[in-house]
């Protein structure tokens, strides 16, 4: 047992039991990050700052939402929107940064690519990121389904349909998931369960472990420069604070953060209180009806590019190339054959590859909310095929890269 | 080394505003199809060239016209023949009261109407006279003299006897000229009025009863139950409602909801009650959205001065 000493405060308490010091040391203030990194790098703390709003703003609806399908409809646009001090105000953040939160994720994903910080010790740091961004995904989508309204309803209906299509023909797991033959009472409070306790779980345990992935290969730069943190952090500390090439995540990285999130907070509530309705469909506002299908069914725009994905082939062929986008960013580490983990910017054809893939991806986004008809149909379908060539033309553009 | 961070916000933003400009604005151009407003013009509809006189007019609307034989006045105590469950299950739906007529409809609509029902209303194409299908409302044919005269008599005489536009709130404009077909289950509205408040749930039960055997024959009328209006002035947008209340075959057609020929006013204030209905809190949004932005700036500048104050020495 170890020799604990009368406290002479309570700091010296505290660090006696919990050895605060030493964890203040190792997760701010000699937590080292490089000096030449941009704004793109405060991106992680966007996305904690925007999870803590989902997770606060949700806790409070949590406590007025009633998952029945009789009630779930009155409970949002009644109790919540006009009954509750502020509930408005709760389901607006809610809605918006539900939205948004997808916006910086495809940002910081598309950081990591362009930098290639997938790369030379940090897949794990992309594979626990890829692996939040499907359950942010399921988070997502079983959120959508609570409120019940029209393309609650409907998009539950064709989402959990695509396992009866064609040759899966899973209609026995349809059911299944749906507990019902159609979305209904069971299929709403399952997916409430998953929203409000298993997802968020997930989510926080996926957090923690993307954190700690990052520990060991520590943040990438924007240079691609590699740098001695030990030999660095020295002169630092020994006061060469301008010479050194690293810095403290608190307070130095952390203000930078903060400057970041301050302008970020203010486009995010620029957006809850006057610019909310790309987060919050008007669709949704008509209560479920299943005789009455919506004329256009499209899902929430974070998932439009892998839904033009699916939609443009025959069924059989859409389903693969759905299930093929859904992995393939995953195994972008070791499709990318090149060892150079330096910004796209120097590295030739990745570089055309990474902003043809950026536009494809817009372009598939925007097809797939629009209606599958002429010219649309036609741009979607290249489109998705350009997104099928790209990757499969990934590992041969990065084998031959000369060294950067 | 030179400073990149302006041209990469330049990058993030562009390419987040134009995924914007095209899951959304663009998206739903294509989606759905614009109708622009006539302003209620009616401009399908002739205009009245008589001068009309309201004392003969009232002796028409009383007498030889027969409106009285369905419409109650309750400003001029005319009492409804029968209530309003039954008059539903005789003519599809209860027919209005006239008092305020005059206030809530275009002039020209009023007159057409008195003439030529299904056509005013624009739900000829619900009605074949071969078919033995007669618009619930008579036809009125004259009453021996011009009939131009009679019918702009008539509706001088209803507008004389309606409120002033200024009186006319957004939740009257609403249960008058739509609340007989619409509920309002967020602001307590049945198709027979504002619910009341019951002692007991036996009470409470039979209002309802009679609501259902109402909505019965309504239903039956239009084909299908008019859908609850509470969250409408979300899941539409205003636009499609103003556009929709002037003529509902411009956005939907062949759909069996007529036109109701409100003027300009009337529309806005019934949209206004809407918007009090489905989007209660906006005031309080824009107010407290101000405050929390003014917040947010300063939180920003502090952020700033914060970060360079960190950085003085980094560099």
């Amino acid at each position: 047992m170890a020799h604990f000493t009368k406290a002479t405060s309570v700091k010296d308490w505290l660090n006696q039991r919990l050895a605060i010091e030493k964890v203040e040391k190792v997760m701010a203030s000699e937590y080292w990050i490089p000096k030449n990194i941009n704004f793109l790098w405060a991106m992680g703390m966007v996305l904690a700052i925007t999870f803590t709003l989902l997770l606060v703003s949700g806790i409070f609806l949590l406590m007025y939402y009633q998952p029945d399908v009789k009630d779930a409809f009155y409970s949002v646009n009644y109790t919540i929107m006009r009954d509750v001090d502020f509930g408005w105000l709760w389901r607006h953040i809610h809605g918006v940064a539900a939205s948004v939160v997808f916006l910086i994720i495809y940002i910081h994903m598309f950081t990591g690519i362009y930098y290639g910080s997938y790369k030379k010790g940090r897949e794990m740091i992309w594979i626990s990121g890829m692996l939040l961004f499907v359950t942010f995904s399921a988070e997502a989508f079983s959120g959508y389904m609570l409120p019940w309204g029209q393309m609650s309803y409907w998009a539950g209906m064709v989402i959990t349909n695509i396992f009866s299509l064609g040759g899966l023909h899973m209609d026995g797991l349809v059911e299944w998931i749906r507990g019902d033959y159609v979305p209904a009472q069971a299929f709403l409070t399952r997916f409430f369960m998953l929203h409000v306790l298993l997802l968020p779980l997930a989510i926080m345990g996926l957090i923690g472990l993307h954190f700690a992935a990052l520990r060991i290969p520590h943040v990438n730069n924007q240079d691609g420069e590699e740098i001695d943190f030990d030999a660095e952090s020295k002169k630092y500390l020994a006061g060469d604070k301008a010479g050194s090439k690293v810095m403290r995540f608190a307070n130095d990285f952390m203000s930078k953060d903060m400057m970041v999130v301050g302008i970020y907070l203010i486009f995010f509530f620029y957006l809850v209180f006057f610019q909310y309705g790309f987060a919050l469909d008007p669709v949704n506002f008509d209560p479920a009806d299943g005789l009455k299908t919506p004329a256009h069914i499209y899902p929430e725009w974070y998932f439009l590019w892998s839904y033009e994905i699916l939609r443009p082939f025959s069924v059989n062929i859409g389903l693969m190339a759905f299930g093929f986008a859904q992995v393939i960013f995953m195994l972008l580490p070791w499709l990318d054959r090149s060892p150079n983990a330096v910004p796209a910017s120097r590295r030739g054809a990745f570089s055309i590859w990474f902003w043809l893939l950026l536009i494809d991806m817009i372009v598939l986004t925007a097809m797939g909310k629009l209606p599958p008809e002429g010219i649309f149909s036609t741009i979607g379908l290249v489109a998705a095929l350009a997104f099928i060539v790209l990757w499969i033309a990934l590992p041969f553009i990065t084998m031959n890269e000369k060294k950067a | 080394m030179k400073n990149k961070e302006p041209l990469i916000l330049v990058v993030v933003v562009a390419f987040t505003l134009l995924t914007y400009w095209l899951v959304e604005p663009f998206a739903h151009s294509q989606m759905h199809k614009h109708v622009e407003s006539q302003n209620f013009a009616y401009a399908d509809l002739a205009p009245i060239i008589k001068t009309g006189d309201a004392a003969n007019g009232k002796a028409l609307v009383t007498g030889a016209a027969a409106c009285i034989g369905c419409h109650s006045i309750a400003k001029d105590g005319v009492p409804a023949g029968m209530d309003a469950v039954t008059a539903a299950g005789s003519y599809g739906v209860n027919p209005p009261d006239l008092s305020n007529a005059g206030a809530l409809y275009d002039p020209k609509f009023l007159a057409d109407l008195i003439k030529n029902p299904a056509h005013a209303l624009n739900v000829a194409h619900k009605f074949d006279a071969a078919k033995g299908q007669m618009h619930p409302m008579i036809a009125f044919a004259g009453a021996g003299g011009d009939i131009d005269q009679e019918v702009a008599d008539m509706v001088a005489y209803l507008q004389s006897i309606a409120v002033k536009a200024d009186e006319l709130t957004p939740k009257m404009a609403f249960e008058e000229a739509c609340g007989r077909c619409h509920t309002m289950k967020y602001e307590n509205w049945t198709q027979l009025g504002t619910k009341p408040e019951f002692k007991f749930e036996k009470e409470s039960l039979a209002y309802d009863i009679k609501v259902l055997e109402y909505q019965e024959a309504l239903t039956k009328y239009m084909g299908k139950l008019p859908p609850d209006l509470s969250m409408y002035f979300r899941s539409r947008n205003e636009h499609f409602l103003s556009t929709f209340i002037e003529n509902p075959q411009s956005q939907l057609a062949g759909t069996a909801m007529p036109r109701v020929g409100v003027t300009a006013e009337t529309a806005h204030k019934v949209i206004e009650h809407m918007a009090d209905a489905g989007d209660t809190k906006r005031h309080e949004r824009e107010s407290v959205g101000k405050n929390v932005m003014i917040f947010i700036i300063i939180f920003a500048i502090f952020a700033l001065l914060w970060k360079k104050q960190v950085w003085r020495d980094l560099h």
